[in-house]
């Protein structure tokens, strides 16, 4: 089995692992890394979103193999603390029913901002539309990116 | 422990406890310590002014976990800022730990507040004998007891020894809270309370569980319902890499418990799964049952009479009196779940023969009953622990995916984590049942619906309807026309079926409200008007009440500005429904763009009483307002008695850019409180019919819409 290293939150870390698992299972399984979600292993739901250099990438689409190397960050590494001010606009508009998609949508919200500071609905509708959620957050998926926005702008426009 | 200190059992009418002795030699986190005192099971207040209030049903995003703790911080008197929550696990001393049914509120008000309310008079008498002054001189306000006419105060935690040594009140001597008018914390919009964790991708969920030594498994069942294994290539699997174990489970003809499938067990979930792509099973099958043939089927019952369930006055005669007749027939398909976690369960079961069990379920006890009964397990040999649940939406009713779990450990004799795929998830779900209505109304010469006839053709096993499938005899219209008949057929089948949010009134509304709306405009009638008529004028016992169903309606008229001029290509449309105690009225608006249309806004007028959380109770409105929006668009095909769609390539659940305008109106009062997770759906999807038929005229008469020529 190829010994591969991830780069990940910031920290690397070295694993043996078959050619074809995906990332998202090289996470969760191989690192018991479980923010990022499984819900469908085809790329339809998002929920495996994690960040490659700072892009959104559905680790069940990719090879753990093939990001060797690569800078990846996961929903447990945006901060130390639920700090991150896409995360306090999220609990602030209490975004999360179950919960089991969030990570995923706060990961591509996290990008949107990062490359646009200020979207409209018509931007957050494009960026977010890989994310599924069963239990109808969209709403405040919507106003919580607004308000990640304002809480950048605040803090002197850092995403 | 000095048992001295513990107050007095109280045993409630729902056998919820006041007080627990040993409730706190618990191993899973509720300690003991010296000066910690616990009145009852729902709280506990430490020295340093902590208050920790347990859980005890399970959260699946409807918010109770949330909600119930602030109940007991209402009537407790505590600031929200200092409460803890603890998730309890299974434990027969909470009573019912369910989730389902939106029964949590009006099951819990009761016991909540006798928790608060009970803690706090103990405490008002601890400082009252430590005052020597009566307790009616003495008030509560976070955290904190007051002798009024001295100014006086104290802290909960410096009562605690006292409070301990008095006598547990009379629940009858309790004042418990109940109107909004008195609520401080209560109707107010708070954050979950698991936010922190969700946020930042901590393990809360069942599938995050790992324990040392776990493996991970899947379990491949037939395809077709039932269908057994003679044989597999169960060597090849023992062969790829990570895998450790590959077995037949025999299973028991139970189709809600251990159905017959083949266990791949490896290192990683990735590996069993990977193997399983090449398992090949030699599977013995005994229906072909399918969609189109249920539909055959059910096109030669419409022409019989179906057995007559109730006959008010003499609908024949009626009609023939009638001076207008409408008739029209409306069906909806089968529809999977598909919650956003799959089914998974983590089982562990020692060498001391105690088994335990992560699972996302709704009902910790049927679990460990099914566990127990399957697998010859006692029932106080096994641990049900409740972690969030990632949707459930009634799915996780059916425990199948536990005991194939336990099943699975106890042939290991290692930790084992149970993940279904997605595809194992749609292949094997409860779906809501697929059901044809076929409606006659006759109108007088006043447009008044003198006479209804329903012939409602459904799914049975053995000639009872099967779960989801049955429709009450005193569903509405019944009571509100003077010649009403009811008539059933049954379709034998080999579906699974089982509770799907709102289960019968999430589909069968859309035909009422859908077939409602057709008699208005075939009389010439306002649909708002007609149905405050049906409502207002009803002579027969109803199971809703009328004026709360009014009530409803008129908010969402006036918010949507009913009756407005509505531009050629726009359109609004009304619905109501009642259910689970609830009461709901929608108004949809709609913009229509050829044979497409955009959803832009949803008025619900809601009536269930008091709003515990209002971040929670908006959620519930929101999300069945898409849920239902979403549900139009989706359909499970069953064809060689399996089904046909299984990911979500071909179950497109809605995303962000479909999400519509949506407003909350909560008719708020002092009747008790009644839950929320299911009565906002129901008339989501009716309404939004009624709204594309006024803006062209296209009647909408099955799900999904787009055998209407419809899309969104």
């Amino acid at each position: 089995m190829p010994q591969i290293t991830l780069k990940i939150n910031g920290t690397d870390h070295t694993l043996d692992v078959h050619p074809d698992m995906p990332l998202l299972w090289a996470l969760r399984d191989k690192l018991n890394l479980t923010g990022t979600k499984y819900s469908c292993g085809i790329g339809e739901c998002g929920s495996c979103t994690v960040l490659v250099d700072g892009r959104p990438v559905k680790s069940c689409l990719r090879t753990a193999e093939r990001m060797d190397g690569r800078e990846i960050t996961t929903i447990e590494g945006i901060s130390p603390d639920a700090s991150h001010p896409v995360q306090r606009a999220w609990h602030e508009e209490d975004v999360p029913q179950c919960g089991y998609c969030q990570g995923g949508q706060i990961l591509a919200a996290v990008a949107l901002l990062e490359e646009n500071p200020t979207p409209d609905d018509a931007a957050i509708d494009e960026a977010m539309k890989d994310n599924l959620c069963r239990c109808g957050t969209y709403v405040r998926i919507r106003k919580a990116i607004k308000r990640a926005a304002e809480y950048a702008a605040d803090d002197g426009g850092d995403v | 422990m000095d048992r001295r200190a513990f107050l007095k059992t109280s045993l409630l009418a729902s056998g919820a406890l006041l007080i627990g002795v040993g409730s706190c030699a618990r191993e899973d986190g509720f300690e003991m310590a010296e000066e910690t005192w616990v009145p009852n099971l729902y709280v506990r207040i430490d020295p340093d002014g902590k208050i920790t209030i347990v859980s005890k049903n399970p959260d699946a995003g409807q918010g109770v976990k949330t909600a119930f703790p602030m109940v007991v911080a209402e009537c407790l008197e505590v600031d929200w800022k200092d409460v803890h929550v603890e998730q309890a696990p299974a434990d027969d001393r909470y009573g019912r730990q369910a989730l389902g049914g939106s029964r949590g509120t009006p099951d819990g008000w009761d016991d909540l507040r006798v928790a608060g309310t009970g803690a706090l008079y103990l405490l008002m008498g601890a400082a009252a004998q430590e005052w020597d002054v009566p307790a009616a001189e003495c008030s509560a306000a976070s955290g904190v007891i007051t002798h009024d006419p001295s100014g006086r105060t104290r802290t909960y935690a410096s009562l605690l020894v006292t409070a301990a040594t008095l006598p547990a009140p009379e629940i009858a001597d309790l004042k418990l809270k109940s109107r909004p008018a008195d609520f401080k914390l209560l109707g107010t919009f708070v954050p979950g309370i698991d936010n922190r964790e969700i946020l930042s991708g901590q393990p809360i969920y069942a599938s995050d569980i790992r324990l040392d030594g776990m493996l991970y498994a899947v379990y491949q069942k037939c395809p077709v319902f039932g269908g057994k294994a003679k044989s597999a290539n169960l060597d090849d699997m023992l062969k790829l890499p990570g895998v450790t174990h590959a077995f037949i489970v025999p299973g028991t003809d139970d189709y809600n418990g251990l159905q017959p499938g083949i266990a791949i067990v490896a290192e990683t979930f990735w590996e069993a799964n990977n193997a399983r792509e090449q398992l090949r099973v030699d599977w013995e099958t005994t229906h072909e049952d399918s969609s189109e043939d249920y539909a055959k089927q059910a096109a030669t019952l419409a022409g019989g009479p179906g057995e007559t369930q109730r006959h008010d006055g003499d609908v024949d005669a009626a009609f023939a009196e009638a001076a207008k007749i409408v008739e029209a027939s409306y069906h909806y398909p089968f529809v999977a779940h598909a919650t956003m976690e799959p089914m998974n369960c983590t089982a562990l079961l020692h060498e001391s023969g105690k088994l335990e069990l992560w699972s996302p379920s709704q009902n910790p006890q049927n679990q460990r009953k099914l566990v127990s009964e399957t697998l010859g397990i006692p029932e106080d040999q096994i641990h049900v622990y409740q972690p969030r649940i990632g949707g459930a939406f009634g799915r996780r009713s059916r425990l199948d995916f536990t005991v194939e779990a336990a099943a699975i450990a106890v042939e290991v004799r290692k930790p084992v984590q149970l993940l279904w795929t997605r595809e194992d998830d749609m292949a094997h779900d409860f779906y809501r049942p697929a059901a044809w209505h076929h409606f006659k109304a006759g109108l007088d010469d006043a447009g008044r619906m003198m006479a209804f006839d329903h012939h409602f053709i459904t799914l049975g096993m053995n000639g009872e309807t099967v779960s989801g499938a049955n429709l009450s005899k005193n569903h509405y219209p019944a009571g509100m026309v003077s010649n009403f008949r009811l008539r059933q057929s049954i379709i034998e089948t080999n579906v699974p079926t089982g509770p799907w949010r709102a289960p019968g009134h999430s589909a069968y509304c859309f035909a009422y409200q859908g077939f409602f709306d057709e008699v208005a405009v075939a009389a010439g009638r306002d649909p708002l008007e007609f149905r405050l008529d049906l409502l207002e004028n009803a002579s027969g016992k109803l199971q809703l009440d009328p004026e709360r169903a009014a009530g409803t309606l008129r908010v969402a008229a006036e918010k949507a500005g009913w009756g407005r001029d509505m531009k050629e290509n726009r359109g609004l449309g009304i619905a109501f429904h009642f259910d689970h105690r609830g009461h709901v009225a929608q108004v949809a608006e709609v913009t229509m763009d050829g044979t497409r249309y955009s959803l832009d806004k949803v008025y619900a007028a809601v009536d269930i009483g008091p709003i515990l959380n209002m971040s929670g109770a908006k959620h519930q409105v929101e999300g069945a307002v898409i849920d239902a929006l979403s549900t139009t668009r989706l359909e499970t095909t069953i064809a060689g008695g399996a089904a046909q769609q299984v990911n979500f390539d071909q179950h497109p659940i809605l995303r962000i850019d479909k999400a519509p305008d949506i407003e909350c109106n909560f008719i708020q009062s002092d009747n008790s409180p009644t839950g929320l997770g299911e009565p906002p759906f129901p008339p989501v999807a009716p309404a939004i019919a009624n709204a594309i038929f006024a803006a062209s005229g296209t009647r909408i008469r099955e799900l999904p819409f787009q055998r209407s020529g419809i899309s969104l």
